[in-house]
């Protein structure tokens, strides 16, 4: 698949901000009035400008709003619902904290679940495509709600649930790619179903529809960011893992939680590059590609 | 609405014929011309006359080589468009509604002033048979010429979709899968049609036709025998025969 920027960019930042909601729902930390306004302007520029960033790679973004209609069979718009309430929940609920210094705890429960909700059904966007076996498997969910709880304890400054998020996360990711690497195969989608010409024999692909390019192979078939995949996961798993964890378990200091937060950014950056670039869509089969 | 229908009054779909497909295109093209033409979003293209041409098309024909495990190798030509599946997952992922499949005839379409282009439709299907314009940012897809099978306005034999009245061959053809005495019904039937990645659950509507077995090279000698020099050395009146017959 495509490594879409903005679509990188949204998943990243806006699991982030959504992770930290939840923290700040469950009263982590507790905190009140300018502090509390300082996290919750943090958790919104993040949820809110992922979700900007996602509108880019949209046709039409002026007609987002038709995206609410079809919950009853669509994760996209089932995510535009949870986006929204949980957005609006931890609204009411940070408004309470930082003017009135009282804290309503079960509108912050609500709050946290709506906004674990809300990543759930990101993932699910990608869970539910049986035509990319690598995403189309349980540990998809599992993972992105496993990074999203693991930033959002390392943003809201919980250091010790965050050590332990972060590792979790980091062996979540380490068995998602396992998974992953075998999905294609197991899926058992190749050539030969692809056309049903397999019973008469091995069947190549001869000539492509058109000499130049198209929209699927622009959207489906990325096959040159795999060659440095090995090197990708391991720099993904030092920047978003190792690098923080050890920052974290120093002595508390400002510049080392900096770094942890900075590097455990771009270490998610580069995994959910992975993510796309790594994910074979079938219909690249058509084109003697995956 | 992105609810898939339990049942439809019909089916409407091809049987595409690989055994007859030459390969031309030319239901490609005259795919193109009408759909860019007429109903909806006009089908672009982006540096048409460039070093690097591409555009939006709703069917477009690949190439396959089959190689049996002896004999030589078999071309076949192969058109691709929607298959209009009975369980279409590029309807159920749509958030906007705009992506649907009609409970009369079966044929999945967009509403293209509500689709808001976010591509996920096309992710979901196996085949590649959705395209979003790049020029228009709106779902493109097989409307099976819904603008031309109901259209009173065409003669008769112009009420079927652009590609099957157009293909040279004969190797297209449209009708109604509920009726199981329908042509294509009967094709399927008989010539045994496939579903293509079946393993996808995607229940697609159209049918391909298999190509047949290429004449095997070995029937080919079956003169052979015949045409060999029945006596190398003649004697005789034979040699005399031979003698005179060479002369001329
Ligand atoms: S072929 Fe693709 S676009 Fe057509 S109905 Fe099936 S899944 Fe949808
Ligand atoms: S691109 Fe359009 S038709 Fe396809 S899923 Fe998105 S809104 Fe629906």
């Amino acid at each position: 698949m495509h490594p879409a920027p903005s679509v990188i960019i949204f998943t990243t930042l806006s699991g982030l901000g959504f992770g930290l909601l939840t923290f700040l729902g469950l009263g982590m930390p507790g905190v009140t009035g300018w502090t509390a306004f300082a996290f919750f302007t943090i958790a919104y520029l993040l949820a809110v400008g992922g979700l900007a960033a996602s509108t880019f790679h949209l046709g039409h973004p002026e007609r987002a709003f038709k995206a609410f209609t079809q919950w009853r069979t669509s994760w996209l718009s089932r995510e535009a619902w949870a986006s929204a309430g949980a957005l609006l929940v931890m609204a009411i609920y940070g408004f309470l904290l930082v003017f009135h210094d009282t804290r309503l705890a079960p509108l912050g429960w609500l709050g946290a679940a709506l906004s674990l909700l809300t990543v759930f059904t990101t993932s699910m966007i990608y869970t539910q495509l049986r035509t990319v076996p690598r995403w189309n498997t349980p540990i998809t969910p599992v993972k992105f709600l496993a990074l999203s709880i693991a930033g959002g304890a390392l943003l809201s400054g919980e250091v010790s649930i965050a050590i332990v998020a972060i590792a979790a996360a980091g062996l979540v990711v380490v068995a998602s790619w396992i998974v992953g690497d075998t999905r294609f195969a197991e899926a058992g989608s190749d050539l030969s179903t692809a056309t049903g010409l397999g019973r008469f024999g091995t069947v190549r692909a001869f000539e492509p529809p058109h000499t130049g390019t198209n929209y699927l192979l622009r959207e489906f078939v990325y096959v040159v960011g795999r060659k440095h995949s090995a090197k990708l996961r391991l720099i993904a798993l030092l920047l978003m893992v190792a690098l923080p964890v050890i920052a974290l378990a120093l002595p508390f200091n400002h510049i080392f939680a900096a770094v942890a937060v900075l590097s455990h950014l771009v270490g998610v950056f580069v995994a959910r590059w992975l993510f796309f670039a790594e994910a074979e869509h079938v219909v690249g089969l058509y084109y003697g590609k995956r | 609405m992105t609810s898939l229908p339990k049942q439809t009054d019909r089916k409407l779909g091809l049987v595409i014929d690989l055994d007859t497909c030459v390969g031309c295109h030319a239901c490609v093209i005259s795919c193109k011309g009408w759909n860019t033409e007429n109903y909806g979003a006009a089908l672009s293209d982006t540096d048409p006359y460039g070093a690097e041409p591409s555009g939006t098309f709703l069917n477009r024909v690949h190439s396959y080589e089959v190689q049996p495990a002896s004999g030589a190798a078999q071309l076949v030509h192969f058109p691709k468009s929607c298959l209009h599946c009975d369980n279409a997952p590029c309807v159920t992922v749509c958030p906007t509604g705009a992506s649907y499949k009609r409970v009369e005839d079966g044929i999945v379409l967009v509403n293209e002033s509500d689709c808001i282009g976010c591509g996920l439709c096309a992710w979901a299907c196996p085949y590649g048979a959705r395209e979003l314009d790049a020029l228009e940012g709106v779902m493109k897809k097989c409307t099976l010429c819904v603008d031309r099978i109901y259209n009173e306005n065409l003669p008769e034999e112009d009420r079927e979709p652009a590609c099957v009245r157009t293909c040279p061959a004969g190797a297209r053809h449209f009708g109604d899968f509920a009726d199981p005495d329908s042509n294509v019904s009967r094709l399927n039937r008989d010539r045994g049609g496939i579903d293509l990645m079946p393993e996808q659950g995607t229940k697609p509507v159209n049918k391909y036709l298999p190509p047949r077995r290429k004449d095997q090279t070995a029937e080919i000698d079956v003169l052979a025998p015949f045409l060999e020099p029945v006596a190398e050395d003649a004697k005789g009146f034979m040699a005399w025969l031979d003698k005179t017959l060479e002369k001329f």
